[in-house]
């Protein structure tokens, strides 16, 4: 599968494969993590080649269902203006989903207290938190995590790692990880992907690529 | 008869009383470069230009209102239609094929409101009203659908990052783009809106000044206003949601996705 932008090759020649459960993508940045995420999301498609999600092309399903199944939280926080409630119930409504608004806010690592508050006025990693419970709302599949801790602390970071370990443990939630930091996808991945230069450079269980 | 009617006083404006009134064209020349604002040629232009398009444009009506036939009016206002839209493209530059939008929305907007004005036996379906009030609503719409195509432009890029989470939700491209639409169409309808809150008080519009000038009773110069300026609201609405609408789809693939830019 491969991709261009701009008469530049972003992704070539890449071939692989992602289990059930939980995955990273790693790699230099400027070596397609990102893009390769957004594919799979289909909010664009490759130029060669197919992806295939669950033995069917991904240009097969419905793009609007699709991206409700395989969710995904961008790196840069994008709420809509209003409170963490509203963005919440945007995006169950979107899923067709009932909210458990109190549940879906301590998935994310955020008490109750947030639900009415307006989201201009939150910090960079309390933002990225409602970015998490908004794609949660939506109750998916998959969730493709664009450096979900970029923004955050230590103990920020850490919470959020504890959420993600309990989603796939209690939800059966498949993720995928986009991290700069080798040690992350070490903590949050069973297999994992090495991108560079667009190019995949390694493809297996995470003792072997992150070794 | 029409509220017009009664109000078509003739008064004569000589050549002379024209020339005459260059001496204030001169005086902003004069203004612009004793101030270096660097405007003078601009000036110049844009007097020629006015002398040469008016009078071209009033000997077409002439023409037009000798002939009295309904076609060759639907002939000038397909022109007006055409040129509006040709000039609103280049305001909404960052909007991909903008002009077929552009030429429908002016073609709604104006064959809506003529056709109602007509149809409420508001104006007579002559070419002495259909004209002029056509160059009015197919004008204010013209702006109203390139300020909001404008801002639509802005927007779908500032907005880029929050329009294409909403489609990793599942949004559909008109979902995501909602926000957006929705301050774009008021940034096209918001001028005359404030206008209109304060005619009277703060400017005297122009078909009033002219009916005045023209002899008319302030009575029906203000009715022939007011009429103009609802005429106008409608029009303007017609016009930048259309517009709106219509070049919103042309940021998104079929399959939702935000197109590169």
């Amino acid at each position: 599968m491969g991709l261009d932008r701009g008469g530049k090759t972003v992704l070539d020649g890449l071939s692989a494969g992602i289990p059930e459960g939980a995955a990273a993508i790693v790699g230099p940045s400027g070596a397609g993590k990102s893009t390769l995420l957004r594919l799979l999301n289909r909010l664009a498609d490759p130029d060669r080649g197919e992806i295939l999600y669950r033995e069917r092309p991904l240009r097969d399903y419905e793009p609007l269902a699709l991206r409700r199944e395989v969710g995904l939280v961008p790196q840069l926080p994008a709420l809509l203006d209003g409170t963490v409630e509203s963005n919440l119930r945007y995006a169950a409504g979107l899923a067709g989903e009932p909210l458990e608004l109190e549940q879906t806010l301590a998935r994310a690592g955020l008490d109750p207290s947030f639900a009415e508050r307006d989201v201009t006025k939150l910090s960079v990693g309390e933002q990225q938190r409602a970015m998490l419970a908004r794609a949660l709302a939506q109750r998916p599949r998959v969730l493709l995590l664009d450096e979900p801790t970029s923004a955050l602390d230590h103990a920020a970071r850490d919470t959020i790692e504890a959420a993600l370990g309990e989603l796939r443990r209690e939800l059966e939630i498949s993720t995928v990880l986009v991290s700069h930091d080798p040690e992350q996808a070490r903590r949050l991945s069973d297999w994992a992907l090495r991108l560079e230069a667009g190019r995949l450079a390694g493809c297996g269980p995470r003792e072997e690529v992150l070794a | 008869m029409t509220p017009l009617a009664a109000a078509a006083t003739s008064i004569h404006v000589a050549v002379w009383q024209v020339a005459a009134s260059l001496a204030l064209v001169a005086l902003a020349a004069a203004i612009s470069y004793w101030q270096k604002a660097d405007l003078e040629r601009d000036i110049v232009v844009a007097t020629g230009r006015s002398i040469v398009q008016l009078t071209l444009v009033g000997y077409a009506i002439k023409l037009i209102f000798e002939a009295d036939t309904i076609w060759l009016v639907l002939a000038l206002l397909a022109v007006m239609v055409l040129f509006g839209a040709i000039t609103a493209r280049h305001r909404a530059s960052k909007v991909p094929g903008s002009f077929r939008p552009l030429l429908i929305a002016l073609a709604l907007a104006g064959g809506t409101t003529l056709g109602l004005v007509v149809a409420l036996g508001i104006f007579e379906p002559t070419p002495r009203y259909l004209v002029p009030v056509g160059g009015m609503v197919i004008g204010n719409a013209m702006t109203a659908s390139a300020v909001a195509l404008n801002r639509l432009g802005d927007e779908m890029g500032d907005a880029r990052a929050r329009i294409e989470a909403s489609l990793a939700l599942g949004a559909t491209a008109r979902e995501a783009a909602a926000p957006t639409i929705r301050r774009s169409l008021r940034s096209g309808m918001i001028a005359l809106v404030d206008s209109t809150k304060t005619t009277g008080l703060i400017f005297f519009p122009g078909t009033m000044v002219g009916m005045l000038l023209a002899g008319a009773s302030p009575t029906d110069a203000v009715r022939l206003q007011l009429i103009l300026l609802y005429t106008l609201l409608g029009s303007v609405s017609i016009s930048a949601l259309t517009a709106t609408l219509l070049a919103y789809r042309n940021f998104f693939t079929p399959a939702a996705q935000l197109r590169e830019t």
